[in-house]
């Protein structure tokens, strides 16, 4: 098989539009998830590692808690769809490689400290000069130049440096992160909005350019509203706990987050044609199942205002509400807010979103055998259907290495004795 | 919010309840690449806006429908927001102390989510139909893009059967990793050690204190298992120093730390005025308005930022002039018809 030196030899089916598209990704976290979501698009996506593998190999937890470079989950998740070769960029016979790598592709995404590249004498006017049609995106902490482009920063302080942090936690307390790690996700889904723009671009102009991803920034798309009313208003918003702000005028908080028997369930009393039929409706669901609170049997859910009600009033009625739904479990609250077409759902846990019927019904999840021992695993699939297909997970993230026969040689081409000399300097 | 977040659109009013409103549509939609709409599953074709029919007309159409569950399945038709739908995705079981109750993401953080892969879907189409000439169908579930970003923890479940849960600002790696309070009121550094060789680092950063040079704090299992007195005794050296002065002692040091900023200081950080991040605009009621430009700069094609969201009918007569050709009394005739009201 040979592979496409260019864009649109093969018929681009709907649910794989970018299938031609040819990207080299130097390996890196920051990067991955660019990558990925070029390869379920169709685009072959070739991960260039050092001879020792990517060093997000190494990232746990792993599958069974063993430690190894095809067992880390964040490993697995993005780097599904691509294949792998290995390279040592430092030695002058794996520059050629690189070179020989760029000169068929579309597209170079990396995520190497600034300056890295250039250190190594393959900078952006270099790559430029071996292909000037490719787009060359970069992923870092803050960008590629400026006053911080060399601080080095992980997941936690580029969420700090973007505004986020301090947006989530109880007040008083120190602000909290998301546990699994988002801004890799955020930074790896502009890099590649950009990209495409880029190759678009390219469609008319000729020619690539370079696309300067920031991870810090792409962190403050996160929180639109918030900087307005800093803008507009110059309130400064912080942190609220479980609390929603915005849904009064006289400045009473909302309760969203709710204990239930088996966790915690989103809810929020509500004004709105929709809010006062989920008002309306909840009453009459805990009618079915005992008493209800004289403070809700003497709303009139037709005429309910939540904009005007003072904090008390906000208080008075989620105590009424509380404990209803600490008897419910978050199936018993999401099946009966699902029939009668309320406002609210489980805080769910991954174990209920993989049960989720909804999802189930839409053929989300894609089962992919993920090694030689035949173990499998539900991956979420493609993101969007395009026209009804979804895009496939076809296979499964690269072992260190794997595709270096079939990329070196069968398709670029590399003689014996060219690979060998690119093997010894591999494992130098 | 209305004018931040439509900047460089115009903006047209149209009654899709009188027949001449639906057919001025489908005529711009006939001279148009891309159709985007997010109203509940099944609107559009109720509307007469049917993709079938469209196609038909316009075989190029690429078109998205982004709404919270998809246009199909047993919840299409459930109605729900984005704070919400964060929570069914699984985003705030993740976020806060683990024996408290998770804390809300600010905001319908999953809604852009969608945002970002509805465009990224868009321009993959039309990357496709300039080989093909063909349009596409896009139907985008908030939901599940949003669970793109839940890739790991999906698969750790299945295949080790645990269910990952909020862990405060800890790490599965770095330790110590976390916000730590500076002088002033509500004022964090956060700070995360990757390695043994960044915690040396550290101490030294440090000052070298009598108890950091405590053998135990040297591995990582260590420094995990006495992980919140190591929090204790960092909090102890920020708390008396500013955030800029820790920050700064500590990147110095070529240590990963960067303060908790708060969204106003946004406006004053130095690195996203760098890269011209916020950029005013003129708004013809509201005065200056800040948007923010896209989180990557193209060196060749730059975006350019150059009105901010319309307001209400701003371009009908350049949109139904200048594009679709109407004459001024004719547009009258529409007007007094109701046809923009």
């Amino acid at each position: 098989m040979s592979l496409p030196s260019g864009p649109e030899l093969r018929p681009a089916g709907s649910a794989e539009p970018l299938a031609g598209m040819r990207v080299i990704e130097l390996a890196d976290g920051w990067s991955a998830q660019c990558g990925r979501i070029l390869a379920d698009l169709g685009a072959d996506v070739v991960k260039v590692e050092p001879p020792a593998g990517d060093g997000a190999r190494a990232r746990p937890p792993f599958v069974a808690d063993r430690p190894g470079p095809d067992r880390g989950f964040w490993w697995l998740a993005l780097n599904a769809n691509k294949r792998g070769v290995t390279l040592d960029l430092a030695h002058p016979g794996g520059q050629l490689v690189l070179r020989r790598l760029v000169e068929t592709a579309d597209v170079l995404v990396e995520s190497l400290p600034p300056g890295e590249l250039e250190r190594l004498g393959i900078g952006a006017d270099r790559l430029a000069s071996w292909n000037e049609r490719l787009i060359h995106t970069s992923v870092t902490p803050y960008g590629s130049d400026g006053p911080l482009a060399s601080a080095p920063a992980s997941d936690l302080e580029v969420t700090a440096a973007s505004g986020a942090l301090s947006l989530a936690g109880e007040p008083g307390k120190p602000p909290v992160r998301t546990t699994l790690p988002q801004s890799p996700f955020w930074a790896g889904m502009y890099a590649a909005m950009g990209t495409l723009l880029a190759y678009l671009a390219r469609g008319t102009t000729g020619r690539g350019q370079r696309v300067d991803t920031s991870a810090q920034a792409s962190m403050v798309t996160v929180h639109p509203p918030a900087p307005v009313f800093w803008s507009l208003l110059g309130e400064e918003h912080s942190r609220l706990g479980p609390y929603l702000l915005g849904r009064s005028i006289v400045g009473a908080r909302f309760r969203n987050i709710w204990r239930c028997r088996d966790g915690y369930v989103s809810f929020a009393i509500q004004g709105g044609a929709i809010g006062r039929h989920t008002g309306k409706r909840l009453v009459e669901w805990m009618a079915t199942r005992g008493e209800v609170p004289e403070a809700l049997r003497s709303i009139d859910w037709d005429r309910f205002d939540n904009t005007t009600l003072r904090q008390e009033d906000v208080e008075r009625l989620e105590a009424a509400v509380a404990p209803f739904f600490e008897g419910l479990t978050k199936r018993e609250f999401f099946e009966g807010v699902v029939a009668r077409n309320m406002l609210g759902y489980p805080v769910s846990t991954v174990a209920d979103v993989l049960e989720d019927p909804q999802l189930r019904s839409r053929g989300f999840w894609q089962e992919t055998q993920i090694d030689a021992a035949g173990r499998s695993v539900e991956f979420p699939g493609g993101f969007a259907l395009f026209d009804g297909e979804r895009p496939r997970v076809r296979r499964p993230a690269p072992r260190i290495g794997e595709h270096n026969d079939e990329v070196y040689v069968s398709e670029l081409g590399l003689r014996p004795e060219e690979l060998a000399a690119t093997r010894a300097a591999a494992v130098a | 919010m209305f004018a931040f977040y439509n900047d460089g659109k115009r903006g047209v009013t149209v009654n899709l309840k009188h027949p001449r409103g639906v057919e001025l549509v489908r005529a711009l939609i006939a001279r148009s690449d891309v159709l985007i709409e997010s109203f509940p599953a099944g609107t559009m074709a109720r509307r007469g806006f049917d993709h079938a029919s469209l196609a038909a007309e316009h075989p190029g159409l690429v078109m998205l429908s982004s709404c919270n569950q998809g246009q199909t399945g047993p919840h299409a038709q459930h109605p729900g927001y984005g704070s919400q739908l964060t929570c069914l995705a699984g985003f705030v079981h993740l976020l806060g102390d683990p024996d408290e109750s998770p804390v809300i993401l600010y905001g319908p953080y999953i809604d852009y989510i969608a945002v970002g892969y509805g465009v990224i879907a868009v321009l993959a189409a039309l990357a496709r139909r300039r080989s093909t000439g063909r349009g596409t169908y896009i139907d985008l579930s908030q939901y599940e893009a949003g669970l793109q970003f839940m890739g790991p923890a999906l698969l750790e479940h299945q295949l080790n059967g645990t269910i990952p849960t909020r862990a405060g600002d800890r790490d599965t790696v770095a330790v110590p990793h976390g916000v730590y309070p500076c002088a002033g009121e509500d004022r964090w550094i956060a700070l995360s050690v990757w390695t043994d060789e960044e915690w040396s680092t550290l101490r030294t950063a440090l000052g070298d204190p009598a108890w950091a040079c405590d053998e135990r704090w040297r591995t990582a299992a260590g420094r995990r298992a006495g992980e919140g007195e190591l929090d204790l005794r960092i909090a102890e050296w920020t708390r008396p120093r500013t955030r800029e002065e820790a920050v700064g002692r500590l990147r110095a040091a070529n240590l990963r730390a960067a303060p908790v900023l708060t969204i106003g200081e946004l406006f004053q950080d130095e690195q996203l005025t760098h890269r011209a991040f916020f950029r005013g605009l003129p708004h013809p009621v509201i005065g200056t308005v800040h948007c923010i430009s896209a989180p990557f700069a193209l060196s060749a094609t730059p975006s350019r930022q150059e009105r901010a969201g319309p307001t209400l009918g701003a371009d009908n007569d350049h949109v139904f002039g200048g594009i679709l050709g109407l004459g001024d009394e004719e547009r009258a005739a529409l007007a007094r018809d109701g046809v923009f009201d």
